[in-house]
């Protein structure tokens, strides 16, 4: 027997690829862009979001038969701003310095589209397993592109990943550099991620050709 | 030779490489296809001659580049000659061996890179090569620094075209010009490589730090830092002076730029506009100078005070004007549009030049940024032509001729 029965491995499989929380529904663009240019910073950024998506979605299908719909955004944002509050208080006790660079993005995950989206557009209308394995899928999708993004960027622009200098030492110039090559500037910078963003954007497209849009 | 191709070029019909094959076929050779029947329009100034007029303007540009390479090498090792005669200080062998060393192997990578990605395009999409690239591609080897290394050039060249050119459907669909696209991932990339008193004298990063150490700096980075230079104006005018490879000499981009308009290749009013827009600008900025608004102290007291006409010697600003703002696919479309743009493009070089210590020369963001703009321009000057159109037509009084009928003519005019 498999642990998943079709429908929900769907749930799971569907935003990593062909229904991309950022590439295709072009939404936590703003994150994406701004904590991107350390791998470390990306992967745990995809972590907190997949802990407060998957624990929300659950919180809020439990409760959508009693919310009353015309304060349901208030009652989705207190559940968003507890676990993210959760998030914080976490990374400030057990990586502080990674808390500094995520700095306020952590804070703004409440502000995420992928999360008040994924409660509107399934929570409210779902059991909580379905909720549950839509809220994993949704932000893996989201840590998939964050990953690929920061890999390209802290790679390219600064050398390294996760802080191991993998093409050698810019400043006594070993392995890499002694061969003339040099760190680009550009990827650092929160334009790079954009393009990036864009490239991972037109090769899906060109792989899938069902999803480029009726111009 | 011919005819072989002729047979060959039958051969790859239809198959996967054939828009690769037309392409360099078409480039030597008239191709040996006409239509048979019918009336044509026929143009003397196709893509192809467009482009070539354009690379006739800048061989000047190159070869003067080439020379300037050596002679800022020798001037920054041996000192400036005293006594400077053209000939037996400017034009000289060793001079042109030095250039044709550094800024020959610019060239061949440019149009390498950039040539190669245009043919894998053509032949992934199918289509025709077209010969956008031809232009860019000598553009690029004369707005960077002489000592860029070959590989940032590449892979800058690669950058621009992709992004810049192929993403948004290949030649005239750009946004973006993409030379000056490769010029501000260069930029922004290797800032180091970009600006600094290093990189402009061909041997001086190498030599940094030794005994021998020779440096040249920009006018303009003289400038932003506030301190004097030794150039005079002659200097400036003919482009003895180090900057990127091919925009020091105004007196050359200025015949360029003549030759561009007399064959009607490039816009003299985006040009025109351009230089009573960077004028404009710099005359603001002497008055407030010259009005005592601005403390001697000031950073920015050397750069406002420079004089306003100056600021069309120094730097890439004559070069961008001519060859770059100029671009009929990035450009605005419309004759007033063109005068705006062109006015933006000047007023804004200036500012940037004056107000961003980090970006002495601002040139190139400036021409991106209107790129940006010009569709905007375009559409609101159309908009208003229409509107003014739309107005002269109500207030218009329509005498009916005595055969119209009364019915036909409210009809034409509802």
């Amino acid at each position: 027997m498999a642990l998943l029965n079709k429908k929900d491995s769907k749930l799971i499989l569907d935003p990593l690829a062909d229904n991309n929380p950022i590439t295709i529904q072009v939404l936590g663009i703003c994150s994406a862009l701004a904590i991107t240019a350390e791998l470390k910073a990306s992967v745990v950024m995809a972590l907190s979001v997949l802990f407060v998506l998957s624990v929300g979605n659950v919180v809020i299908s439990l409760l959508r038969n009693i919310i009353p719909s015309k304060i349901r955004i208030i009652v989705q944002l207190v559940v968003v701003a507890a676990l993210v509050i959760i998030v914080d208080q976490v990374l400030k006790a057990f990586a502080y310095e990674l808390s500094k660079t995520l700095s306020v993005f952590v804070g703004l995950i409440i502000t995420n589209c992928i999360i008040m989206g994924r409660f509107e557009a399934f929570a409210l209308g779902n059991g909580p397993k379905k909720a549950f394995f839509d809220g994993i899928g949704n932000a893996l999708g989201y840590g998939i592109i964050l990953v690929i993004v920061g890999f390209f960027r802290e790679l390219l622009g600064s050398g390294t990943l996760f802080g191991f200098k993998v093409l050698g030492d810019p400043v006594t110039k070993t392995g890499l550099y002694s061969l003339g090559y040099e760190n680009n500037g550009f990827m650092i910078i929160p334009p790079a991620a954009l393009i990036v963003v864009g490239i991972i954007i037109w090769v899906q497209r060109s792989r899938n050709r069902v999803l480029i849009e009726e111009a | 030779m011919k005819d072989k191709l002729h047979q060959l070029k039958l051969k790859y019909q239809g198959k996967k490489m054939a828009p690769a094959f037309n392409a360099l076929h078409t480039f030597l050779y008239t191709p040996n296809e006409t239509t048979h029947s019918g009336a044509h329009v026929r143009g003397a100034d196709d893509l192809k001659r467009t482009m070539n007029t354009v690379i006739m303007a800048l061989i000047p540009c190159l070869l003067f580049g080439m020379f300037n390479a050596g002679y800022q090498h020798y001037s920054a090792i041996n000192g400036f000659p005293e006594n400077f005669s053209l000939v037996n200080d400017f034009l000289t062998w060793d001079n042109f061996l030095i250039g044709i060393t550094t800024v020959l192997p610019l060239v061949i990578v440019s149009y390498g890179i950039g040539l190669g990605i245009e043919f894998l395009f053509a032949v992934i999409k199918g289509h025709e090569v077209e010969e956008g690239y031809l232009v860019t591609g000598m553009l690029v080897p004369l707005i960077v620094p002489v000592d860029t290394p070959l590989w940032m050039l590449a892979i800058a060249v690669a950058f621009g075209v992709v992004i810049g050119k192929e993403v948004f459907g290949g030649t005239g669909m750009n946004i973006l010009n993409p030379a000056l696209t490769i010029r501000a991932f260069l930029f922004f990339a290797y800032p180091t490589w970009m600006s600094g008193d290093k990189v402009w004298v061909h041997g001086a990063v190498e030599r940094a730090g030794t005994a021998d150490a020779i440096s040249g700096e920009t006018i303009l980075g003289s400038l932003a830092q506030g301190s004097d230079y030794s150039y005079s104006l002659s200097d400036m005018f003919y482009g003895f002076i180090p900057g990127s490879v091919g925009e020091t000499s105004t007196f050359l981009i200025l015949l360029g730029g003549l030759f561009l308009i007399f064959s009607k290749i490039a816009s003299w009013r985006i040009m025109v506009s351009a230089v009573i827009g960077s004028m404009a600008m710099g005359l603001i900025f002497n008055g407030i100078v010259d009005a005592g608004w601005l403390p001697e102290y000031s950073k920015f007291h050397t750069l406002m005070s420079f004089p306003y006409w100056q600021h069309l010697l120094v730097g890439g600003l004559a070069f961008g004007i001519v060859f770059m703002a100029t671009d009929p696919v990035t450009g605005s479309q419309t004759n007033k549009g063109k005068w705006i743009y062109g006015f933006l493009i000047g007023f804004l070089s200036v500012m940037i030049r004056v107000f961003n210590p980090g970006y002495p020369e601002g040139v190139f963001l400036a021409i991106l940024l209107m790129n940006v703009f010009a569709p905007t321009i375009d559409h609101y000057v159309v908009r208003g032509n229409i509107k003014k159109r739309l107005k002269r037509l109500k207030t218009a009084t329509i005498y009916p001729k005595a055969s119209d009928e009364v019915d036909s003519l409210k009809t034409e005019t509802a």
